[in-house]
């Protein structure tokens, strides 16, 4: 009855017409820039975040969120016509839906994304809003120890899954707990690593790391090489765009095997929806009757990854709101905007915040119905885009991010930093470091520390607090076992190793 | 000797993180590390500042210990990369002399000619829509204030 309740209440929030205008920019920005290789959510909503201080946070979580979404359904359009993911979690559905593509069938494969993005998205809306409210409940009974706990194992879990070099993520990481503590120490008002800088001592702005490592390091990236891609035709008319019955009917359990777990992984955190998109093609695969098929162009090829692909929002979200840990950089962004407008997401988010959480649920249900809208008939439009220059592209990406960065604190100083963060952001990607551990690191850091102080000051400095609680101790047993268990799998893998090169 | 990309890549690195670490110990050991009040501005610095010499080296280590890939380090790639790198840097010192609508337009006419090499009038075209784009969605449709050059724009 409470779901029912806050449901109802969020409709009420997400159809004021304020709202559905930001939603639609939100969902139509989000397209867009899934159609666009190159930039990701996270950049996108790391450029554009200092616009929305202005707007209600309401509003602004509404499109924020659109954007998020909505470049998942975008994303599969790439994959489809240009054999080019336009987000990491689409690299799945190139296999299949450029081969269809390639057949002629590129309409009736973006067709299928939109359907099973629309299918796996809604249930992953529904699978939040079961599922987020007695979490939050649960977590209430968190105190310092628990949150340092779960910090740990939040980082931990993202860690682990970041890249293929588990040290390298660590440093990642480590260099993000190491910005974070930048700035006076709220304790005891000791400046740590200013280098002697005023501009300094309220720490290095987050919109500043996050626009610099993420659009300007992808894009210095990206101009490593000038080249064009070709396109493939797509198909005009909504009725070709439109599947046959067939090939509804073979994705059936394509469907579902999205949709559920798409949510999963997506609660997980650090596991992200390009895990998602892997696992759901491996199980569709492996239950098909036609194994062999898979890669050649079957439209469950496209349908299970785009779907796992989108269903993982909702449950991304679910740690993001109840407990206040991202399990992306996508989902950090997010919690730094929430910061940014004063909110807390966490256990009181839901009833402190009953607008926001419950306007955010029901405005994903109209996000999906608007994207499905948009996606259908206007996908020749949205792939003209693809035609657009990158040269002309890139500067504006430059453009904007001097744009957002300058406007959040009027300070030449932030662009220089912007600078800086932006050659770092490209060493990281050229040297194979994973960016989301050190925005994880520097978003979660600084909360980290206090947990952990808080619960040291609780203790007199006992460090077993931490693990005399039983929530506390399972949870960084939890986390330790995550950083431990690759180190044993990797040993083993020597030692097979080993042992083959001696027989 | 060839040296694969992700080998010298670690060490070097790996080498500079350890620096880091370093740094991060040595200037945690100036502040307090515990109080009365429990830990102080040094505690948590000095233990990730420990973690990260510990993972730098294991990286620097590993990364010496590896055998060289055939991959190698396309120069001419970085090269793009850091010249564009280069010229937004250029753009930022710009801001305070020239403001934002100038640099930017500088920016994206070397971007356009230079890097992506396409004619004069191209670029010129490309960087003039760029300007007047921003020009009109931040001050005037948004309110947004940007950097103002000695011309006064």
């Amino acid at each position: 009855m409470e779901v029912i309740n806050g449901l109802l209440h969020g409709f009420a929030v997400a159809l004021e017409p304020f709202n559905l205008f930001w939603c639609f920019i939100g969902v139509l920005l989000g397209t867009l820039i899934g159609i666009l290789p190159g930039l990701g959510p996270a950049a996108t909503i790391a450029m554009l975040l200092p616009l929305t201080f202005q707007m209600n946070p309401t509003s602004a979580v509404i499109m924020l969120a659109g954007i998020y979404y909505g470049a998942k359904y975008g994303g599969s359009t790439t994959a489809i016509l240009l054999n080019v993911p336009g987000e990491s979690a689409s690299v799945v559905t190139c296999l299949d839906g450029y081969q269809m593509a390639k057949q002629g069938r590129a309409g009736p494969a973006l067709g299928i994304a939109a359907i099973s993005s629309f299918i796996a998205g809604t249930v992953g809306v529904v699978l939040l809003m079961l599922v987020a409210p007695p979490l939050s409940k649960f977590a209430l009974s968190f105190s310092s120890p628990e949150y340092f706990a779960l910090m740990s194992l939040g980082l931990a879990m993202v860690v682990l899954l970041a890249g293929k070099s588990l040290v390298k993520a660590l440093l990642a990481m480590l260099v993000g707990l190491w910005i974070a503590s930048m700035g006076i120490d709220l304790f005891s008002d000791a400046s740590r690593f200013t280098f002697g800088q005023t501009h300094m001592l309220d720490g290095v702005d987050f919109v500043v790391v996050a626009i610099g490592v993420f659009a300007l390091g992808e894009v210095l990236g990206n101009m490593e090489s000038r080249q064009h891609a070709q396109v493939l035709p797509v198909p005009k008319g909504l009725r070709n765009l439109l599947p046959t019955w067939a090939d509804l009917k073979a994705c059936r359990f394509a469907f579902l095997n999205g949709s559920l777990i798409g949510f999963v992984i997506g609660v997980l955190p650090g596991a992200g929806s390009t895990i998602a998109s892997f696992i759901s093609y491996g199980i569709e695969k492996a239950v098909s009757k036609h194994p062999e098929k898979f890669g050649t162009g079957v439209p469950e090829g496209v349908a299970a990854p785009e779907g796992a692909n989108n269903s993982e929002t909702g449950g991304a979200l679910v740690p993001l709101l109840t407990l206040g840990i991202p399990g992306s950089s996508t989902t950090a962004i997010l919690l730094a905007a929430f910061v940014l407008w004063g909110l807390k997401p966490g256990p009181l988010m839901i009833t402190d915040n009953p607008d926001l959480f419950w306007g955010l649920v029901a405005s994903m249900y109209v996000g999906n119905v608007m994207l499905l809208i948009l996606n259908l008939p206007l996908v020749p439009v949205f792939a003209q885009l693809l035609r657009v220059p990158v040269y002309a592209l890139y500067p504006m990406i430059f453009g904007i991010s001097i744009v957002g960065v300058y406007s959040v604190s009027g300070s030449l100083f932030d662009t220089w930093m912007l600078a800086v963060f932006g050659l770092l952001g490209y060493a990281m990607r050229r040297l194979d470091y994973p960016s989301a551990p050190l925005i994880l690191g520097l978003v979660l850091g600084d909360g980290m520390e206090r947990a952990l102080r808080q619960s040291l000051m609780m203790s007199s400095g006992d460090l077993s607090i931490l693990v005399s609680r039983p929530i506390s101790a399972v949870m960084l047993f939890l986390a330790v076992l995550i950083l431990v268990l690759p180190m044993f799998r990797k040993a083993n893998a020597w030692r097979v190793k080993a042992l083959e090169e001696q027989s | 000797m060839e040296e694969s990309l992700y080998k010298r890549g670690d060490v070097i690195s790996g080498a500079v993180l350890t620096g880091l670490g370093v740094f991060i110990v040595s200037e945690a050991r100036g502040w307090d590390y515990f109080t009365v009040d429990g830990p102080g501005p040094g505690f948590f610095p000095m233990w990730y500042g420990i973690a990260m010499i510990a993972m730098s080296l294991v990286l620097v280590v590993s990364g010496l210990r590896q055998a060289a890939g055939p991959e190698r380090v396309n120069w001419r790639e970085v090269g793009n990369a850091l010249m564009t790198w280069a010229a937004f840097s250029v753009c930022v010192a710009l801001l305070k002399v020239l403001g934002f609508l100038l640099a930017f337009g500088l920016l994206t006419l070397f971007v356009v000619a230079v890097m992506y090499r396409r004619p004069l009038p191209v670029a010129f075209a490309v960087a003039a829509a760029n300007v007047a784009g921003f020009y009109i969605l931040f001050p005037l449709a948004l309110n947004l204030e940007l950097p103002v050059g000695i011309f006064g724009f």
